[in-house]
């Protein structure tokens, strides 16, 4: 099943065009990993997936359901329906300094879904179980690591059992010692059949983790397929030098 | 003599503390009003609302209350208080809402301003809407920031609302000095400055209080 298809997406800043015609597809289970040098949209293709800027151009489309198709969005009720089927994992974390890690997860279930919060605490505990945070359910964001600051935000993400998750840099915000645990986590949902689309600089992890690797550059996706055809046999001139680059 | 001292000097301290309680109860709602116009997107209202801040902030409070006191009835012909003292009080009121909202504005917006974009985000991506962004995100956050500034504010406060005299508002200066021209005698005068020491040192003390309880989190 076709859980996100995106077709000829288009993004301009003023007289910058950013996303120049993105076309893509993420299937049920599937984990993606965009990378790209910065400044290549890779930031802005999340945040208009995500409703956090709107497209100019192009049809973004959840589980069969339009949120965008040519240039037009779809009307509220419907647009807070498909907006729950996706969730975002920031770069630098956003959690709400004011409330416990408790309350960071289970605020928004409760307030958008109407969960009790008897049930919204068990998913809570459950999910942070598997994020290794356990004892921490009481702790305010200020008293975390980075990566454990990162590993609340995916379980607050994943409270809301979204259809995709996508992941803007989740790591390079990160002390190096701290990214590996956050990669860890990203890769157990991966190996859970979590479906993702995961921007990031982690050449290594994205090559192991992801089944699909897209490669952007200024605005269009330059190479996109398997991690390993990708990484070991590039095919463009510019993703070689971006590989060369990276170091991988 | 110190209980007729004592018993002037209080009535004139329960007007001083009824201006403040309103000042508060008023102005604290309406700057978040005005605070939200001084920001807002629509250029016209955000210039006015900025404007009429400014000349409110940059001109003293006593010259505030002569002109809207006496200017209505001059200007145009009508005194829109109503007489006597409950004119006149209403009048000190309405002065002192307006001008303290124009302050705290000044303090929300600073405030709600400090808030990252990446706070509105994350609540959007979790579905929250706006009102839920603001009141369950934003707000208590702001709380926090403005706490300090708003303590200084409304200490500020206490003071000013000696000013009501000017349009014959009797607050608790004007009756320790009313000793002074009667009995030729200073010290009621002094005794009102205990009360203003005792008041801020409350809440000073209240507000030290409410910041220390709010310090469970810092960002
Ligand atoms: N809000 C914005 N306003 C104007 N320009 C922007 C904005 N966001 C991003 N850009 C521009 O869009 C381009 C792509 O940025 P971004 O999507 O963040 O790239 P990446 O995430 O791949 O580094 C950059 O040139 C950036 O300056
Ligand atoms: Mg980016």
């Amino acid at each position: 099943m076709t859980v996100l298809e995106i077709k000829d997406l288009r993004k301009s800043f003023g007289k910058n065009e950013v996303l120049k015609g993105i076309s893509f597809k993420v299937e049920k289970g599937e984990a993606v990993a965009i990378i790209g040098s910065s400044g290549s949209g890779k930031s802005t293709l999340l945040r208009c997936a995500t409703l956090l800027e709107t497209a100019d151009d192009g049809s973004i489309c959840y589980k069969g359901k339009y949120l965008l198709k040519d240039k037009v969005y779809a009307e509220k009720d419907e647009l807070k329906e498909i907006c729950s089927s996706f969730g975002l994992v920031f770069q630098n974390f956003n959690l709400f300094p004011h409330m416990s890690v408790m309350q960071n997860i289970i605020e928004a279930p409760m307030l958008v879904k109407g969960i009790s919060r008897e049930d919204a605490e068990a998913r809570a505990r459950d999910l942070l179980s598997q994020m290794g945070l356990s004892d921490k359910e009481n702790a305010y964001p200020c008293e975390l690591s980075g990566g454990q600051q990162q590993r609340v935000a995916i379980a607050r993400a994943l409270a809301l059992d979204p259809d995709v998750l996508f992941f803007d840099e989740p790591t390079s915000a990160l002390d190096p010692e701290l990214t590996g645990e956050v990669l860890a986590v990203i890769k157990r949902l991966a190996e859970a059949d979590m479906t993702m689309v995961i921007v990031t600089h982690e050449m290594a992890f994205a090559r192991d983790v992801a089944e699909k690797v897209i490669f952007m550059d200024s605005g269009v996706i330059a190479e996109e397929g398997d991690p390993k055809e990708l990484f070991y046999h590039p095919k463009t001139d510019r993703l070689k030098a971006f590989l060369h680059n990276a170091n991988i | 003599m110190f209980e007729t001292v004592l018993k002037a000097l209080l009535e004139g301290f329960g007007k001083s503390l009824e201006i403040f309680a309103l000042t508060l109860l008023g102005a604290l709602p309406l700057g978040l009003i005005i605070s939200f116009g001084s920001m807002s997107k629509f250029a016209p209202l955000k210039v006015v609302t900025r404007a009429v801040v400014w000349v409110v902030r940059g001109t003293p409070l006593m010259l505030q209350l002569i002109i809207f006191f006496y200017g209505p009835g001059l200007i145009f012909g009508t005194n829109i208080w109503g007489i006597g003292s409950q004119g006149r009080f209403i009048a000190v009121i309405v002065a002192f809402v307006l001008n303290y909202a124009c302050y705290f504005s000044e303090i929300y917006r600073g405030g709600i301003e400090g808030i990252s974009r990446g706070q509105y985000e994350a609540g959007q991506v979790l579905g929250m809407n706006k009102s839920q962004v603001f009141f369950r995100i934003v707000l208590p956050q702001v709380v926090k920031r403005i706490i300090p500034p708003m303590s200084n504010e409304i200490i500020t406060l206490v003071k000013d609302t000696s000013l009501a005299r000017i349009i014959g508002v009797y607050e608790i200066i004007y009756f320790g000095e009313k000793f002074i021209k009667s009995d030729g005698i200073i010290w009621p005068l002094f005794f009102t400055g205990v009360f203003y020491l005792l008041f801020s040192g409350v809440l000073t003390l209240l507000f030290g209080y409410i910041e220390k309880k709010l310090n469970y989190y810092h960002n």
